[in-house]
């Protein structure tokens, strides 16, 4: 095995041109697992923990933040927990203090694990990856394009995350996920949420809930037509929400819960987090952590 | 591969380093500092926390190479020229050791706590140990060790 430590992008993308075989490696919370267990021996590894461009984050000129693959999830709660509140709560579950100081959003998304914790609060705010390859440099992908297949995303073989794009909350923003404690979790089922009060629409994200992580659409659309955003919310409208979100589901039983489990507790975090956002809304605390 | 970094503040080369390899690993069966344990290999149970440039992080899961050039400070760097560590005195006191297979990972979490936070509370405590798993004790030792070894450490202050 040969192990490439890159310490700049530039030589990071070229590394990953020349070596397609390599597995890249972040903070190592998924890839030293599959390691230690001798599930994956690949040729070589890309470690990208040197790379200072994906160790920051800065504020773009039209306000969206621009955060590295790198940043760990301990940074980023305490950096980013009010622009992006949605992903600092998700960040909060993440395994422990230790995981948390070295697991990162870029991993999550490399992994494209369908329980990552990140995927839905990204998925819900709308984020965007910006990927790069040396030979065809950035793309920029929509969040629910990203995900192909359980544990696959759209990355090419020459690409590299560097980094996800967000505007900070425009309203607020919430993430819930069951599982057994509070700490150290595998989701059962995550969901987040997002409001654009003045859009006057709302944003999903389903996680452990299908082969990927996914929008509840119809949730969606159906909230924006039908909500009065004047008003408390409608226990009818609540409730109907909280079916499309447990209908936009396709979970299967597994280890950790089944499938019927998975969509009805969906309803259940859906109607929960939509009714603390309405709140949060309704007394126009705006983004709130 | 070899491997030159910090450990408890002096250099140290591993030579032969698999490149697929721990830190915990290299810790170990390298430099034969067994205080980090190995239990889990999945960062389930943090028995093999170190500080990783000032950190706390599962060994286990880091690289062996993503440690070139970098500070690694084990439980065994935690005692200094005047002795035990509080957090070290305190477990002792405490009654919050059993069979100690989980005390080294705890001893460094717990050293990180009261380093960033001097007077932590209860729910502060249990979210600091969340990822540090004793199958003896049933944590109220522990928890009572955590509490008394932030006085003694203020007490040095």
């Amino acid at each position: 095995m040969d192990f490439l430590r890159p310490e700049s992008w530039e030589e990071a993308l070229a590394a990953r041109a020349e070596r397609p075989d390599a597995l890249p490696i972040q903070g190592g919370t998924d890839v030293m697992v599959e390691l230690n267990f001798d599930l994956r021996r690949p040729a070589a590894l890309l470690d990208l923990g040197a790379v200072r461009e994906l160790a920051g984050w800065e504020t773009l000129p039209d306000g969206t933040v621009r955060v590295g693959a790198g940043v760990s999830y301990a940074r980023l709660i305490t950096g980013l927990g009010d622009r992006l509140p949605g992903l600092a709560q998700a960040a909060r579950t993440v395994g422990s203090p230790q995981i948390r100081n070295r697991g990162t959003v870029g991993g999550n998304l490399g992994a494209a694990s369908p329980a990552g914790d990140a995927h839905p609060p990204l998925l819900a705010a709308g984020a965007v990856y910006e990927v790069e390859s040396a030979a065809r440099g950035v793309r920029l992908v929509p969040a629910a394009e990203f995900y192909a297949g359980v544990k696959r995303n759209a990355l090419g073989p020459d690409e590299l995350i560097r980094a996800f794009r967000q505007a900070p909350a425009a309203g607020p923003q919430y993430f819930s996920k069951i599982g057994p404690r509070n700490a150290m979790v595998i989701a059962v089922c995550s969901f987040a949420l997002a409001l654009f009060p003045a859009e006057r629409r709302v944003g999903t994200g389903l996680g452990s809930a299908a082969p990927t992580p996914r929008r509840a659409y119809e949730a969606e659309e159906f909230l924006a037509a039908e909500a009065d955003w004047d008003a408390d919310l409608d226990d009818a409208v609540a409730g109907r929400f909280a079916e499309l979100v447990s209908a936009a589901a396709s979970p299967i039983d597994d280890v950790r819960g089944t499938a019927e489990y998975r969509r009805h507790a969906l309803g259940v975090l859906a109607r929960r987090t939509l009714t603390w956002a309405w709140n949060d809304h309704r007394k126009g605390a705006g983004a709130c952590a | 591969m070899r491997v030159t970094f910090t450990v408890n503040g002096r250099e140290q080369v591993a030579d032969d380093v698999w490149e697929g390899e721990s830190l915990l690993f290299v810790l170990r069966e390298r430099l034969g500092l067994l205080g980090a344990k190995n239990a889990c290999e999945q960062g389930e149970c943090g028995s093999c926390t170190v500080y990783l440039d000032g950190l706390p992080v599962c060994a286990c899961l880091v690289a062996a190479g993503q440690a070139q050039g970098r500070r690694v400070r084990t439980v065994e760097g935690l005692a200094g020229a005047d002795g035990l560590a509080p957090v070290q005195r305190a477990f002792a006191e405490c009654g919050a050791v059993q069979c100690g297979f989980c005390t080294p990972g705890l001893l460094v979490q717990a050293d990180d706590l009261i380093t960033r936070v001097p007077e932590p509370s209860d729910a502060e405590i249990r979210e600091a140990l969340a990822g540090n798993l004793c199958r003896c004790t049933g944590y109220e030792k522990i928890l009572d060790a955590v509490r008394r070894a932030a006085e003694l450490k203020a007490a040095r202050r």
